[in-house]
């Protein structure tokens, strides 16, 4: 990718997240609630496609991150009434630390495995905080979860959706470009290796063990970043956050908008927040566009969303191959 | 807590145990031929009690509805390999997507086919009873439960060792691109052995709607403790997805019992340790 137009495409993303928050303020309050979900969940898929997409780890455990990020928020709210005032920035603090620390200690049994293995062992993590989720009633509230009750007022009052929908705009976009300058540092540059060859990386020196285990413990610090959002978003949390549909929503999303792209994820995020949310208020059978488009997606475009400019340029390339050809072949004749 | 305590969790463990075998070990065949992760597989779960119930409603038979939703739910799995999941070739991510795709569009089918209430399947009065063995009264139906997953394990265990189907079947669990060179058609091997997984999966659905009911969300619910029992056993070998099914059985029996609170946690760590310590599972083929 040329310099230039690595550029044009920076500000083309700026350019789109200028006119969300320009626009998304005016809509309707189920909008606006709708995309700041979208916009939280966003940093959880982002957080995936760092190992996803930028370090080939598929990783079906990644709710477990906003699960912590979200309990922790719930549970410092509810009994110690912490976060509700300045100190909602402690408790962000505290949820990326949380994510990153769970991320540290999974991530010593995960890393190893490769592949499939890799799927499972992180399925297996995950159920283990879905478990403790789902049946420590004493902490967690068991199956009907925390509800926050309300949001926090410091100086500005987030209780108020349009306050509450820039805030988590301006950390999403944070988060974006902090995972963006990440990937594109000489240790994302890395990750890419071992991506396409761990053993030729090991060769060159890498130690490729370490560089996996960080970029888990820094995807798990963003998720638990999007925890903390996504429990004042909800204003209630609960087993759900953690289950392994979560997961799998996660991964489909950043398939679905291009793995390895970033911003794809968000595309992904808004693709499907859009049609669970908005399409099921409107039609019976939105479940089966859903998966429809899962399905479709994985079949025909294994590139994702973000995969379809490239695609559509390759298929005129060879089109125009073939005329050349054509014409060279008249020629000749 | 005295010795009936023990015996009756115990009973109980191992009667689930039984019914964890069923979903269990098509899984474990599944992965072990085809190296798929399945996330499906709960839906089969879920589908083979939704149609036996179906099959009850019309002709009032559930000795009927037993192999008729089974066999409906392996054609179904036999479709999605042959439609879907072949042509995609070996890619284990897209694969695993692919197949959670399909898991979402089974639960809304099944939502607008069969309403999202809770169902019971009630077995035939017959097995409603309960005997008497040394002061403890055992369900008969629990017992069935036991006799079908022996009855069952044993015809596999036979056809896997003493056939040349089973043969064909081993051999591709150990090597495929061995098998494929010495001439076995390891398409039409994972084409019959996603079937059969289907099928044992629905029958245990029928098995366990008895007492586990059948209601959206099952799939999912399902899903993972099949998983747990597949990687505890060991994937693709039949006699771990056995005793992986009896230690799920009993742990998820004693731990509800001892310790409520971290019930599922002591499932899920110890699956999480053995996949880091011994990714191929306890008794696992390497």
């Amino acid at each position: 990718m040329s310099m230039a137009g690595a550029w044009g495409k920076v500000l083309a993303v700026v350019a789109a997240l200028a006119v969300v928050a320009l626009v998304t303020p005016h809509m309707s309050s189920f909008v606006i609630l709708l995309t700041t979900r979208a916009l939280a969940f966003s940093i959880l898929v982002m957080s995936l496609d760092i190992l996803l997409g930028f370090t080939g780890l598929a990783s079906l455990g990644q709710a477990a991150y906003l699960g912590i990020g979200a309990y922790i928020t719930a549970i410092l709210a509810t009994r110690y009434g912490m976060g509700l005032g300045y100190d909602f920035w402690l408790v962000i603090a505290l949820g990326i630390l949380g994510g990153a620390l769970l991320a540290a200690l999974f991530g010593l049994l995960a890393i190893r495995a490769t592949g499939v293995y890799f799927l499972m062992i992180t399925l297996a993590l995950g159920q283990c905080v879905w478990g403790l989720a789902y049946r420590w009633n004493s902490l967690t509230g068991g199956d009907n979860g925390i509800n926050l009750g309300q949001r926090p007022k410091f100086g500005i009052d987030l209780g108020d959706e349009v306050t509450f929908f820039y805030l988590v705009f301006a950390l999403f976009a944070l988060s974006l470009a902090i995972m963006y300058t990440l990937v594109r540092s000489p240790f994302g540059r890395s990750l890419v290796g071992i991506r396409e060859r761990e053993l030729r990386m090991k060769i060159l020196g890498y130690n490729t063990w370490l560089h996996k285990y960080l970029a888990f413990i820094i995807a798990g610090g963003f998720g638990g970043l999007a925890g903390v959002l996504w429990a004042h978003t909800a204003g209630i949390v609960s087993p759900e956050n953690v289950v392994l549909t979560t997961s799998v929503d996660a991964l489909l999303m950043a398939v679905l908008g291009g793995a390895g792209t970033l911003v794809g994820g968000v595309i992904g995020a808004a693709v499907v927040f859009a049609l669970r949310e908005y399409l099921s208020t409107l039609v019976p059978w939105w479940q089966y566009a859903l998966g429809g488009v899962y399905v479709l997606t994985i079949f025909y475009l294994p590139t994702g969303l973000m995969g379809i400019p490239a695609r559509v340029r390759q298929r005129r390339a060879a089109l125009r191959n073939r005329e050349n050809s054509k014409e060279l072949a008249s020629v000749a004749s | 807590m005295d010795a009936r305590f023990w015996l009756i969790q115990a009973f109980n463990g191992l009667s689930y145990g039984a019914l964890l075998f069923l979903v269990g070990s098509g899984l474990s065949l599944i992965f072990g031929v085809m190296r798929i992760v399945n996330l499906a597989h709960g839906s089969y779960f879920l589908l083979g009690g939704y149609v036996a119930l179906s099959v009850i409603w019309t002709t009032g038979s559930w000795l009927l509805a037993l192999p008729a939703a089974a066999l409906a739910v392996a054609l179904l799995g036999l479709a999605m390999e042959r439609v879907f999941l072949r042509p995609l070739g070996f890619d284990p991510l897209r694969q695993v997507l692919l197949t959670v795709g399909f898991a979402f569009l089974f639960q809304q089918a099944a939502l607008d086919i069969w309403t999202g209430n809770n169902f019971d399947i009630s077995p035939p009065p017959a097995l409603t009873r309960s005997i008497v063995v040394a002061g403890l009264y055992l369900p008969l139906y629990r017992l069935f439960m036991i006799a079908m997953a022996l009855a069952i394990g044993l015809a596999l265990w036979l056809t896997m060792e003493k056939t040349r189907l089973g043969a064909t079947i081993r051999a591709t669990v150990d090597d495929a691109q061995m098998a494929r060179g010495v001439g076995i058609d390891t398409s039409f091997v994972s084409m019959l052995i996603f079937a059969l997984g289907a099928f044992l999966a629905a029958l245990g659905g029928v098995i366990g709607g008895a007492f586990l009911g059948v209601y959206p969300g099952l799939d999912f619910e399902m899903l993972p403790i099949a998983f747990a029992v597949v990687i505890i056993g060991g994937m693709g070998s039949l006699g771990g997805a056995a005793i992986g099914a009896l230690l799920v059985g009993l742990a998820d029996n004693f731990g509800k019992a001892l310790f409520p609170e971290v019930s599922y946690f002591t499932l899920y760590a110890p699956m999480a340790l053995i996949l880091a310590v011994k990714p191929t599972g306890l008794f696992g083929r390497e």
